[in-house]
C-alpha cells in the first residue's frame, strides 16, 4: 500500500522540474548548459546533486507491506480487509536493509570488529571480565555505529531526503506566492503596491529565527502518529500534512519569500516600461495578457537564481534549527539531529567522532555542489551579476 | 535632516503596529491562551479551574481583541490584545508566563554580554573581510584568486555548528588554550569572549570576502579608476586609494543594518558558549515554552530592524552627498 507524504510531493515535483530544466535545455539556445559544459567543476556538483536527488527520490518512493504473523501468513480484518503495517519503508530502506538492520548494542568505531564500549563478558570457562566485545556484524559499518548501534552510514544517508526537502520544498512553496504579488505590485503600482509592500516589509521585519521558532512551537507538535492502519487512509496523509518536515518548509517560506518578491517588483516595474510591452499594450493586449505573455517569462531567470542560490542556505538553516530543538523531529533522520548528538559524543574519552564527521561529509557533499552550480546558473542567466 | 528622520520614523509606524498585531494574532488567536495554559502546567491532569486560575493570574483572564461586556473604550482596551501587545509599543514588556521575571529588566541587563560579543565580531569582521577582499580583487585574474574564492566557497559551504564544534574542540579541550565556555563579568570574561569571536569571524569570512571582493571589482570597472589609471596611478594606489573609498558606500550601508542586532545576540552563539546575552535568554524561553519572553523577543528584533533600516538610510545621505534627504 503506497503512502505519499506531503514533502514526497515536493520531491517527485523537484525531479519532474529538474527533467524539465533538463529537457529545455538541451533545446532552446542552453547558455545554462554550455556554461555547465565549460565548468568541470559545475558538471562534476551537477553529477553529485543529481545523486543526492535520486537518493532522495529513492527516500520517498515509500509503501507498506502487509502485516504478518508469526507463521508468515498475511493478517485480515474481520471483514477480510488488508492489515498492513504501520511502518512505511522507502525504496532506500528496502535497499539498504542490510545496514538498516544491522545494529550492534552500542558506538562502534568504522570498520571496528569489535564494540567501542567496555561491557561485562563471560568467557568460556564461566568467568566474567569487563572487555570490548565482539560485534554482530564486523567491519561492514564503514561509518561506525552511533549510541543506540544503528549504523552511522544508514543515518546519514536517510539525512539527504531531509535536506533536499527543505533546500527545495521551501522555495516551491513560496514561488507562485512571490511570483504573483511581486509581478502585480512591479507591474500595476499604486495602491497594490503600497499594499504588498507594507506586508512584506512588515513579515520581514520580524526575525526569521524568532518567527520560525514561534511558529513551530505553534504548528510543528503534531508528529507522525503509527500503528496499524486501514486502506481507508492511503492518501490521507498527503491532504493532512502531519510531519514537522513540511510545517519547517511552510515557515520557512514565509520568512524567505521577501527577499524574492521584492527582487521580482523591481525587476516587473522594471519591465513594464520596456518598448516591448509598450507595444503589446499598443495592441490592446490587456493587463493579464501581457504579465503572461511578457512579464512573467523575463523574470524567471531571476526565480532560478533565487532558488539554486538560497537552496544551500537553507540546508545549512535546517542543521541549525534542529539543533536549537525546532528542526525535523528526532524520529527523522537528519544532519541537524546528527550533529546535535555527536556534540556531547566528542566530550567523551576517548572521542566518538565519526557521528560528526558522517553528518559534516554528507552535508558537505551536498551544500559545496550547490554552491558551486548555483554560481554557475546565475552566471549563465544573469551575466551582470557575473563575479570578475 | 531632522524632519527627514522624522519623517522616516511615521513610516516605520504602521509597520510596527503591523507586526504587534501579527505577533498578537500567532500567540493569542493560534496558540489560545488555554493551550499557553495547559502546555505550561503540564499537558495532562490539567483541570479547567486551573487552567481559569493561571489565566487570571497572568492576566489571559479577557477577551482576544474584542470585550463585548464592556462600554466605550473598554470594548477595545479590555482585551488580551491591548493590555498584553499595546504596552510593548512603550517598551513595557511585561512579566514572563513561567517564572514571572521582569523582561524588561531581563533584557536590560543582559545584552551588555550580548554586546560583548557582538561587537568585536562586527567590527573584526569587516576589517579581516575587506582586506582579504582587497587582497583578492587586487590579485584577480591570477591562480591565488581562484583559489583564494575557491576557499571561501568552501568556507560557505560548512555549517557554523562545525566551526563552532571545532573551535570548542581543538582551541578549548585539545590544545587547553582557551575555556570552551563560560562568562565573567567585567574584564574577566575577556577569556571567554576569544573563542567564541573567533569561531564567529571565521564562520562570516566566506561569504564575507566574496561579497566585498564584487564591490570592490564593480568599483574598479568604472569610469574614474580608468582616468587614474589612464593618468599612470599604480595599481595598489588605485586600488587602496581611489576604489576602497568609493566601496565603502555600499560595504557601510550594508552593515549599518545590522548594528542595532548587535544587542540582540545570537542564538547559537551563546547557547553554544553559554553567554548570559539575550540569545541565550530566548533559547531559554523557547525550551520552556515561555511565550511572553519569546513574544517581547521578536517584538524588539522587529523594532531593532526597522532602526536599522532607519539608520542605512540615513548613511546613505551621510557618505554619498548625491543622495539628498528627500
Amino acid at each position: 500500500m503506497p503512502v505519499i507524504l506531503a514533502t514526497d510531493l515536493i520531491v517527485f515535483l523537484v525531479t519532474g522540474g529538474a527533467i524539465f530544466m533538463a529537457y529545455r535545455s538541451t533545446r532552446g539556445n542552453g547558455a545554462v548548459l554550455r556554461e555547465i559544459k565549460q565548468n568541470r567543476l559545475a558538471a562534476v556538483s551537477l553529477v553529485f546533486l543529481c545523486l543526492y536527488l535520486g537518493t532522495a527520490l529513492m527516500d520517498s518512493l515509500r509503501w507498506r507491506d502487509v502485516a504478518v504473523d508469526e507463521n508468515g501468513a498475511a493478517l485480515i480484518t474481520e471483514d477480510g480487509g488488508a492489515v498492513y503495517e504501520s511502518e512505511a519503508l522507502s525504496l532506500l530502506d528496502r535497499a539498504l536493509s542490510g545496514l538498516r538492520t544491522g545494529t550492534e548494542k552500542s558506538y562502534s568505531a568504522p570498520f571496528a570488529s569489535r564494540l567501542f564500549v567496555k561491557e561485562s563478558m563471560e568467557l568460556p570457562d564461566g568467568r566474567v571480565t569487563r572487555g570490548y566485545p565482539p560485534l554482530r556484524y564486523p567491519g561492514t559499518h564503514i561509518l561506525g555505529t552511533d549510541k543506540v548501534g544503528s549504523d552511522v552510514l544508514y543515518t546519514a544517508i536517510k539525512g539527504i531526503r531531509t535536506g533536499i526537502v527543505i533546500g527545495t520544498g521551501t522555495t516551491l512553496i513560496i514561488i507562485p506566492f512571490a511570483i504573483f504579488f511581486g509581478v502585480i505590485a512591479g507591474f500595476f503600482g499604486g495602491f497594490i503596491d503600497d499594499i504588498i509592500q507594507y506586508v512584506y516589509t512588515t513579515l520581514s521585519s520580524i526575525p526569521g529565527v524568532l518567527l520560525i521558532v514561534a511558529f513551530m512551537l505553534l504548528f510543528g507538535g503534531k508528529g507522525f502518529q503509527g500503528g496499524l492502519v486501514s486502506e481507508s487512509d492511503v492518501f490521507l496523509s498527503v491532504f493532512v500534512p502531519n510531519d514537522r518536515l513540511f510545517w519547517l518548509c511552510l515557515i520557512l517560506g514565509i520568512t524567505s519569500w521577501t527577499d524574492l518578491c521584492r527582487l521580482i517588483r523591481g525587476e516587473a516595474m522594471k519591465l513594464r516600461e520596456l518598448e516591448y510591452v509598450n507595444a503589446a499594450r499598443a495592441f490592446g493586449v490587456p493587463g493579464s495578457g501581457i504579465i503572461w505573455r511578457h512579464i512573467v517569462p523575463n523574470l524567471m531567470h531571476i526565480v532560478l537564481i533565487t532558488v539554486v542560490l538560497q537552496f544551500s542556505g537553507l540546508v545549512l538553516a535546517e542543521a541549525v534549527l534542529s539543533y536549537i530543538g525546532i528542526g525535523v523531529g528526532p524520529e527523522m533522520g537528519s544532519w541537524g539531529n546528527m550533529i546535535n548528538t555527536a556534540r556531547l559524543e566528542l566530550s567523551r574519552e576517548p572521542v566518538v567522532w565519526w557521528n560528526l564527521f558522517a553528518s559534516f561529509l554528507f552535508m558537505f557533499g551536498l551544500v559545496l555542489p550547490a554552491n558551486i552550480f548555483g554560481d554557475a546558473v546565475r552566471d549563465a542567466l544573469d551575466p551582470k551579476l557575473r563575479y570578475r | 535632516m531632522l524632519s527627514y528622520i522624522i519623517r522616516r520614523l511615521m513610516y516605520a509606524v504602521p509597520i510596527i503596529i503591523g507586526v504587534n498585531v501579527l505577533t498578537a494574532l500567532l500567540f493569542f488567536r493560534v496558540n489560545t491562551p488555554d493551550d499557553m495554559a495547559r502546555k505550561i502546567l503540564g499537558e495532562k491532569f490539567v483541570t479547567p479551574a486551573a487552567v481559569e486560575n493561571w489565566k487570571k493570574d497572568h492576566g489571559y483572564d479577557l477577551p482576544a481583541f474584542i470585550n463585548t461586556d464592556e462600554h466605550g473604550a473598554g470594548i477595545v482596551t479590555q482585551t488580551i490584545f491591548f493590555q498584553k501587545s499595546a504596552p510593548l509599543l512603550w517598551f513595557d514588556f511585561g512579566r514572563s508566563d513561567r517564572n514571572n521575571i521582569d523582561i524588561g529588566r531581563e533584557i536590560r541587563g543582559r545584552m551588555w554580554a550580548s554586546l560583548a560579543i557582538g561587537l568585536p565580531t562586527f567590527i573584526f569582521a569587516i576589517i579581516i573581510n575587506l582586506f582579504l577582499a582587497m587582497i583578492l580583487a587586487y590579485l584577480r585574474g591570477t591562480l591565488l584568486d581562484t583559489w583564494g574564492l575557491f576557499i571561501c566557497v568552501i568556507m560557505m559551504s560548512i555549517s557554523i555548528l562545525f566551526y563552532i564544534i571545532g573551535g570548542q574542540f581543538f582551541l578549548g579541550k585539545a590544545l587547553r588554550l582557551l575555556p570552551i565556555s563560560g562568562y565573567d563579568t567585567g574584564l574577566h570574561s575577556i577569556k571567554f569572549l576569544i573563542l567564541p569571536v573567533i569561531v564567529a569571524l571565521i564562520g562570516s569570512t566566506g561569504a564575507g570576502v566574496r561579497f566585498y571582493r564584487t564591490v570592490f571589482l564593480e568599483e574598479t570597472g568604472r569610469d574614474y579608476i580608468r582616468t587614474a589609471r589612464a593618468k599612470g596611478l599604480g595599481e595598489s594606489r588605485v586600488l587602496f586609494k581611489h576604489a576602497l573609498k568609493n566601496a565603502m558606500i555600499p560595504v557601510l550601508t550594508n552593515v549599518v543594518v545590522s548594528i542595532p542586532f548587535l544587542f540582540y545576540g545570537s542564538l547559537i552563539m551563546e547557547s553554544f558558549f553559554s553567554i548570559p546575552g539575550l540569545g541565550s535568554f530566548t533559547i531559554d524561553a523557547i525550551q520552556a515554552q515561555d511565550f511572553a519572553i519569546v513574544r517581547s523577543m521578536v517584538y524588539l528584533g522587529s523594532i531593532l530592524y526597522i532602526i536599522g533600516l532607519i539608520l542605512t538610510d540615513i548613511s546613505y545621505t551621510l557618505v554619498d552627498p548625491r543622495v539628498v534627504f528627500d
